[in-house]
């Protein structure tokens, strides 16, 4: 970041200071402008108006919002459980000596990194029931979401296994520990501690796939304020708030995602490990959602 | 399978409307990405502090979430779309973002001197931007890009949840009306990894001919 910010340009001079205030000025007039401009739009349609925005300081609103947000939190809580076992699982079957057991784990991870959550949640929505698979709700939402996740979890698994220095492998079984000894004592908590960014902020990529309960009527945040704005009819009120709390809950993830990955690059750089091949954070590179 | 043959129609409408709506987006959000990269490393702090801002709203709200306010409740201040443009603004300015990131993670591999360089020759922040940096930067995240590219052809899915009849709801449709959801899911599903596979060839291709071997 530090290292960007110098890159383009030097230590400025009298003239580059004038016009980087210039720069300054114009840019805030802009923004001033923009935020104007969208204040006269609610104003002339009314939108202001305090009776418009006074429910949302009432506490049964936000009683019904914080529910959504609870049922968010389950939805996404064990999506996240399940699609991290299965990723892991998932990981291990790529990497395994066995080579149908490779060729399957590799088939599930490709087809399901290309196929969206979407597709797969209308198959357990229509398709499912008529084979008699009808799930409770919450599985309607958490099954198709899992699907996908433990797919991109496999792959972000499967990087940072394949990032760990080989010698830990070998020295691990120079000592004479098998194989599954090595993955589970020796890669596997080595590997987590390096991946732990990552799976933060593939937490944040599942968290925002749970908003797909609006398709489900599965009552999460955004679907409860769809519930509550047809109620009190205050549409671009109630998705302002609620765009609000999804922004203050995945903003903190994503901060702590960036606190992890601050922390690993001091350990790592105290003992030279290897990093380079790991997946960055916060980039939908590696994680295809 | 007769299913996906007598409603060969609706999923080729389909088909083409998510071609349509990755394409448009995909080269909104990469002329957004190019925007707000350079941005946030503008020498003004406001126009760098506007880029952050930018990136950390959009990467943190739900795409579903940006859809249906834009869709259902902007019309209630007076800004209204026609339903594929208002989705193609949304998702381009969703992974906007994204690409974003990965374009400044390009351009930090940029080696220093490469830009110390443009500068001793003289030129001014956006050409060297324009003609040293990013043509570097660039070629470094082709892969990174690719990968955005190919979420961004599963988020058109999302329009469908706000009402654009794309491969994704137009599966919906026939299995609705034909009930032989194996047949037609499938088929949807077949199309998308077709098309991803499509993505992810051209990135190969792009990576071979334009990546600079450090």
């Amino acid at each position: 970041m530090n290292q960007t910010r110098q890159i383009l340009f030097d230590e400025p001079g009298p003239r580059a200071r004038r016009r980087i205030r210039i720069a300054t000025v114009l840019g805030a007039v802009v923004l001033a402008g923009a935020v104007v401009a969208a204040v006269r739009q609610f104003a002339s349609h009314g939108e202001l108006a305090a009776e418009r925005w006074e429910p949302f300081t009432t506490w049964p609103i936000w009683r019904y919002l914080l529910t959504g947000l609870w049922a968010t939190v389950r939805a996404a809580a064990a999506t996240a459980v399940l699609s991290a076992a299965l990723g892991l699982l998932l990981a291990l079957g790529r990497l395994s000596a066995r080579r149908p057991l490779r060729w399957a784990a590799g088939a599930y991870v490709e087809i399901f990194r290309t196929v969206p959550a979407l597709l797969l949640i209308y198959v357990t929505l229509f398709a499912l029931p008529q084979y008699g698979m009808n799930f409770p709700l919450f599985w309607k939402l958490v099954v198709p979401l899992v699907v996908s996740n433990s797919a991109a979890f496999a792959e972000i698994f499967r990087a940072g296994i394949l990032a760990l220095d080989r010698g830990q492998t070998e020295a691990g079984l120079a000592v004479g520990l098998r194989r599954g000894q090595v993955m589970a004592l020796v890669v596997l908590p080595q590997a987590l501690l390096q991946l732990a960014p990552s799976l933060v902020s593939q937490l944040v990529g599942l968290l925002k796939d749970t908003s797909l309960g609006f398709v489900v009527s599965y009552t999460e945040l955004l679907y409860s304020g769809q519930v509550l704005s047809s109620y009190t009819h205050l549409l671009i009120q109630t998705f302002l708030v609620v765009a609000l709390i999804y922004l203050v809950v995945n903003a903190s993830l994503s901060k702590f995602a960036r606190v992890l990955q601050a922390r690993n690059g001091r350990l790592t750089g105290r003992r030279g490990r290897r990093t380079a091949d790991l997946p960055p954070p916060l980039t939908e590179g590696t994680t295809v959602r | 399978m007769d299913a996906l043959t007598t409603h060969l129609s609706e999923l080729g409408h389909g088909l083409v409307t998510t071609v349509e709506l990755t394409v448009v987006t995909t080269v909104g959000a990469m002329l957004l990405g190019i925007a707000v990269a350079t941005l946030r490393i503008a020498p003004v702090p406001l126009l760098r502090a506007i880029g952050t801002a930018y990136v950390e709203v959009l990467q943190n709200l739900p795409l579903l979430a940006l859809l249906v306010l834009f869709v259902f409740a902007l019309p209630t201040i007076g800004i209204s779309f026609p339903l594929f443009t208002s989705a193609a603004i949304v998702i381009a300015a969703y992974e906007g973002a994204y690409l974003a990131e990965a374009i400044r993670a390009g351009i930090n591999t940029v080696g220093v001197g490469q830009a110390e360089a443009a500068r001793a020759i003289g030129l001014t922040f956006g050409q060297s931007l324009r003609h040293v940096i990013l043509p570097q930067g660039l070629r470094a995240v082709i892969q990174p890009i690719g990968n955005i590219c190919i979420a961004l052809l599963m988020n058109t899915s999302l329009a469908a949840a706000v009402g654009v009849v794309e491969l994704t709801q137009a599966a919906n449709n026939v299995n609705l009306l034909e009930a032989q959801p194996i047949a037609v899911f499938t088929g949807a599903g077949l199309a998308y990894m077709l098309l991803a596979l499509i993505i992810g060839q051209v990135t190969g291709l792009l990576e071979r001919r334009l990546a600079i071997v450090r």
